[in-house]
């Protein structure tokens, strides 16, 4: 009996001390050096992995801080100042100020400025009635509606509204990681700076036929008709293929372009009083 | 509205089938052996068949209402076929509540938790039958002697069952010729007056209902024929290596539950896989298992758990084993 | 009898229009003529506004090898050139045309005499294919000339004739051949020449009786034409699966029918040709169906291209109050199209009205891996598996799955007994696939 428990204990002690040894220089041979600077960043990272920063996910951004000498073109839209002044900190460089930004949809047909020309009755995917065809009103650069930009959003940041069939954009909740811009096959929406007090004035349309065409497929659509430029003290208004375009940096929010414009494809969000929080893509752009 | 055109991708026609007609069927080819066995075990067969279909239909509507809170699809008849074929595979003298725990089993553990429809990786009726026989051992295995309507329900007569008959006598050390006076006939066993589970008894009337399927093209031929082939092939090879120790093939067939596991139970759309030859892969596998936890195993009958060992390896085969492409490989006429 | 080997469902056929001869639609007074009616470059216009056109006069040229020439439909005066809507909702450029009488350009032999003799070489009619502007008429319009040119190092071993119109609804093909069989075979002749073959097989689906007899009968005086009936089975119009049914070869995944020494051309293609190379006459006028079952006057119309859609369905009395769909081709694998006021082209085989009731799909329900998509498809690949990858935007996975390999027949979403929408996220994966694919290269 005795001697059973001691040859036990012997040969497993032998086995695992003859095991330790290899496993040592096992892991010595395949060892691999990590900068403890990456966990470091990685804790100030949002840890959402959603690939706004361009990155398959928060480490391979953190790694990539850590590699480069400086911040260029590496930055987290989610985390935003807070989480690059501190991987900064920890790197001891200098963050690059990035505005932050937000989604907006560049489109306002409603089904009552945009008739429906026709019924879609296939699979609710905007990939498949895109590349079926211009979708259910006359207008084929507008919003397909059937939500791919919803479904991309991990932050639950965007619904369809039931009544517009368009979807929306939940300021508070929106990180700008991107990821409804590439959902959308038509590419509607875009990320633009934040203003003060999340206010903004864009243009909210993608039409680029010429006026009549864009004006019959819908009401609200912009007719390229150079009114806003001329308004614009700050030159933040360029037109291109019969589109108008507000360039964030240089608009001053003054509204003037709002005001001219005779289709209400322009559109202020968050500006008191008659504008009501955080509805950006509403009908309440008419003065 | 009615200017507006519809538009949507090809094809624009679609044909007659759908889930609902398919459980239509696969119910209309049950019925005959729900026929025989209320012909055998009389009310007791009609008692728990309603009970637990009726439990399995309300079990799936009260997860889909109060859990899933989406549209209630009771009416696809999955639940139906479901609670059906857990009937088919109790003794007919079971306890009501029995039953109704075996139906939660089968559609609260084994169905909705994966999902719902289409997503069970194991057949739910068979998950609630082995679940109940481990749990209720005894209720699930004192099987009544068919009388026909007088049969009875609670105070039926119990017997056992011809696999039993084999597997005890083997054991006490009896030989195969021994026993075969307290076997019923192979013609009995084909018409299925013996001690079975209520659905598992009459061949002939599994077999009407086989032919149905594979009329309306419901199932194909692949698993039923895979199943019983390598039952009867496997069976035979040890019936002529030992007359004396191992019943012949013919009686493995008839008895106990392969012919309804086989037809209705192995071919099961969600839990069986979608190429013929894996098909007939999987079709050997639960043979193969049948008859080795028969002869060797300490249950009597191995139908249920063969089926579901086999289920397990449906994912894999799925994966890995494809139809031959089209243009594979260059043909000249 | 012959079919392809695995795959493939019987929808109900719905010929209602089989036993309605070709009606010539009279000229409009007005044509739109799209510029791009083919696969490829679309044509550039050669004509002005205010130019007077003939009927046959080439209005927009070929713009290089893929592509083809466009031909006025109509005598008139070119009133501008613009967009018009196509049945996608889709803008593209169009050569709109006043019409004036019928005045047709001299050129064209309007003899109706069949001349079977062609003095011509390879090349010349090959030349005049692309000359006449003549596309493949079953649907895709793929320009002919492209296809008759074999490619250095091929050789062409059989013509295939389809005349399977394996379609439900559609029955242009199967008119033809029973009004024009004696051209259709002799275009035939010109199409053998032209490839360097003795030997050519027409298919035809065994539901088409009297054109099977018809063709036969006219064929015993053709030298290395014969006529093959085929057992009813969709899809067996396909290039691949006819192939397959009548030579037995099987087109390798990737490659094209010239790859196994085959090329296939349809009934109309055949009869265009005919047209184009023995009568000097361009591609300009076609038969559509227009059918449907609340269709008053479903029938089959010698349209000229150009003609508004509006017009043709009016000749077939009028669109039915219950409409619901209406499709560019087959119910199959045709395009439903969201305006009805489009031009006719040359790649229009049928207009197939549906009513209401039948438009609307039926609601999806979960996969019951009932593996009947398997069974039907005839490339024998996983439908479901394939619309499973797509739906979660697995496009490597499904290309290694040969998501490229479907042809879009359609087999599967109709057999479906759960409604799923396989064949809408086949499509995205395919186009995906193939798109990573090129990027790649």
């Amino acid at each position: 009996m005795n001697s059973t428990v001691l040859i036990t204990v012997v040969s497993l002690s032998l086995l695992a001390l003859v095991s330790s040894v290899i496993l040592y220089f096992v892991a010595q041979k395949f060892k691999v050096f990590e900068d403890p600077r990456i966990d470091e960043i990685q804790a100030f990272l949002p840890s959402a992995n959603c690939g706004g920063c361009g990155f398959a996910g928060c480490r391979n951004l953190a790694e990539a801080m850590v590699r480069s000498d400086s911040f260029e073109g590496l930055n987290c839209p989610v985390g935003g100042e807070a989480a690059m002044k501190e991987a900064a900190r920890i790197l001891g460089k200098v963050a690059p100020v990035v505005d932050p930004t937000v989604a907006v949809v560049l489109c306002n047909g409603t089904p009552e400025s945009r008739p429906r020309t026709s019924r879609y009755d296939g699979t609710a995917d905007c990939r498949i009635s895109n590349s079926l065809y211009i979708g259910e009103s006359d207008c084929s650069y507008g919003c397909i509606g059937n939500g791919d930009c919803v479904r991309s959003c991990t932050f639950g940041a965007m619904y369809l509204d039931e009544r517009t069939g368009l979807p929306v954009v939940i300021d508070e909740k929106c990180v700008s990681c991107g990821a409804c811009v590439k959902a959308c096959p038509r590419h509607r929406i875009e990320l633009r700076k934040k203003g003060k007090k999340d206010r903004k004035i864009y243009v909210a349309c993608s039409n680029c036929d010429k006026g009549g065409a864009a004006r019959r497929a819908c009401k609200v659509a912009c007719i390229g008709c150079n009114k806003c430029v001329n308004v614009c003290k700050f030159g933040a208004i360029t037109i291109e293929n019969n589109l108008a375009y507000i360039d964030a940096s240089k608009c001053t929010l003054c509204r003037k372009c709002v005001a001219e414009c005779p289709t209400n494809a322009i559109v202020e969000v968050n500006f008191p009083p008659r504008v009501s929080k955080a509805e950006p893509v509403e009908e309440n752009a008419s003065i | 509205m009615n200017n507006i055109l519809t538009v949507s991708p090809s094809p624009h026609i679609h044909g007659k089938e759908s889930v609902q007609k398919i459980m239509r069927d696969v119910v209309i080819a049950l019925m005959p052996a729900f026929f025989a066995s209320v012909f055998y075990f009389g009310l007791g067969a009609i008692i728990v068949t309603v009970t637990s279909v009726a439990s399995c239909l309300l079990f799936e509507y009260l997860i889909q209402r109060f859990f899933f809170r989406k549209p209630i699809t009771i009416t696809d008849g999955s639940a139906l076929v479901t609670g059906l074929l857990l009937a088919f595979n109790l003794p007919s003298n079971i306890p009501v509540f029995i039953v109704v725990i075996g139906s939660f089993i089968s559609i609260a553990v084994a169905k909705m938790t994966f999902g719902g429809l289409g997503n069970n990786p194991f057949n739910p009726a068979l998950v609630g039958r082995v679940f109940m026989l481990i749990s209720f051992p005894v209720q699930m295995t004192s099987w009544p002697v068919p009388k026909g309507l007088a049969t009875g329900y609670a105070d039926a007569v119990t017997g056992a069952t011809p696999l039993a008959i084999v597997k005890e006598g083997l054991k006490n050390g009896e030989s195969i010729s021994q026993l075969v006076g307290n076997l019923p006939s192979p013609a009995r066993m084909f018409l299925g007056d013996m001690g079975g589970s209520l659905g598992e008894v009459a061949a002939v009337a599994l077999l009407i209902g086989f032919a149905y399927l594979l009329i309306r093209k419901v199932i194909t031929w692949h698993i039923p024929v895979a199943v019983t082939g390598s039952i009867a092939i496997f069976a035979a090879i040890l019936w002529l290596s030992n007359p004396e120790k191992f019943a012949d093939p013919m009686f493995h067939l008839l008895a106990g539950g392969v012919l309804l596991g086989a037809i209705f139970m192995a071919t099961d759309y969600v839990t069986s896989p979608m190429v013929p030859l894996s098909m007939l892969i999987y079709g050997c596998g639960i043979g193969i298992i049948t008859v080795l936890i028969r002869v060797w195993g300490s249950y009597p009958e191995g139908v249920s758990f063969a089926i579901l060992i086999m289920n397990a390896f449906v994912p894999l085969m799925n994966a890995n084993i494809k139809p031959k492409r089209f243009g594979e490989e260059m043909k000249n006429g | 009898m012959k079919t392809f080997p695995s795959g493939g469902v019987h929808p109900p056929e719905n010929k209602l229009t089989a036993e309605v001869p070709i009606e010539v639609l009279p000229v409009p007074e007005k044509v739109v003529i799209p510029v791009s009616q083919h696969i490829g470059t679309p044509a550039v216009p050669v004509v002005e506004k205010g130019d007077k056109v003939r009927t046959g006069q080439l209005i927009a040229r070929g713009n290089g090898f893929m592509s083809t020439n466009i031909h006025s439909s109509v005598s008139g005066t070119v009133s501008k050139i613009e967009s018009v809507l196509d049945g996608t909702g889709f803008r593209q450029t169009a050569v709109f045309i006043d019409v004036a009488g019928d005045d047709w350009a001299e050129t064209i032999d309007r003899d109706q005499k069949v001349n079977r003799e062609c003095n011509l070489s390879k090349e010349e009619i090959v030349g005049k294919c692309y000359e006449c502007g003549i596309v493949g008429l079953g649907g895709a319009a793929f320009p002919s000339h492209v296809k008759l040119t074999v490619p250095e190092g091929k050789k062409c071993e059989v013509l295939i004739i389809n005349g399977v119109e394996c379609e439900p609804y559609l029955t242009s093909d199967h008119r033809l051949m029973l009004e024009k069989g004696e051209e259709i075979l002799a275009g035939v002749s010109v199409l053998m020449k032209a490839l360097g073959v003795t030997k050519a097989m027409i298919g035809i689906e065994n539901n088409k009786l009297n054109a099977i007899s018809h063709l036969t009968e006219i064929s015993r005086s053709f030298t290395g034409i014969t006529v093959h009936p085929l057992k009813v089975k969709y899809p067996q119009g396909a290039e691949k699966q006819l192939i397959r049914a009548l030579t037995g070869r099987e087109v390798p995944s990737g490659h094209l029918p010239i790859d196994v020494g085959v090329v296939v051309q349809n009934i109309a293609t055949a009869f265009a040709v005919y047209e184009a190379v023995q009568k000097n006459k361009p591609l300009f006028e076609r038969v559509v169906t227009v059918t449907g079952k609340d269709v008053t006057r479903p029938g089959n119309y010698l349209v000229r291209t150009g003609t508004s859609l509006l017009k043709l369905i009016d000749a077939a009395g009028g669109r039915p109050e219950s409409t619901g769909k209406v499709v560019n081709g087959g119910p199959m694998m045709g395009k439903a199209i969201s305006n009805m006021d489009i031009p006719v082209v040359k790649g229009m085989s049928g207009i197939v009205v549906l009513p209401e009731n039948e438009s609307l799909r039926n609601a999806a329900m979960p996969c019951i891996r009932c593996s009947k998509c398997i069974s039907v498809c005839p490339m024998n690949l996983e439908p479901y598996l394939l619309a499973a990858l797509s739906e979660k935007s697995m496009f490597d996975k499904a290309a290694g799955e040969r998501i490229t390999d479907c042809m879009e027949c359609g087999s599967c979403s109709f057999t479906c007994p759960a409604n799923r929408p396989l064949l809408d996220y086949i499509r995205l994966g395919k186009s995906t696939a193939m798109k990573m694919a090129r990027e790649k290269k």
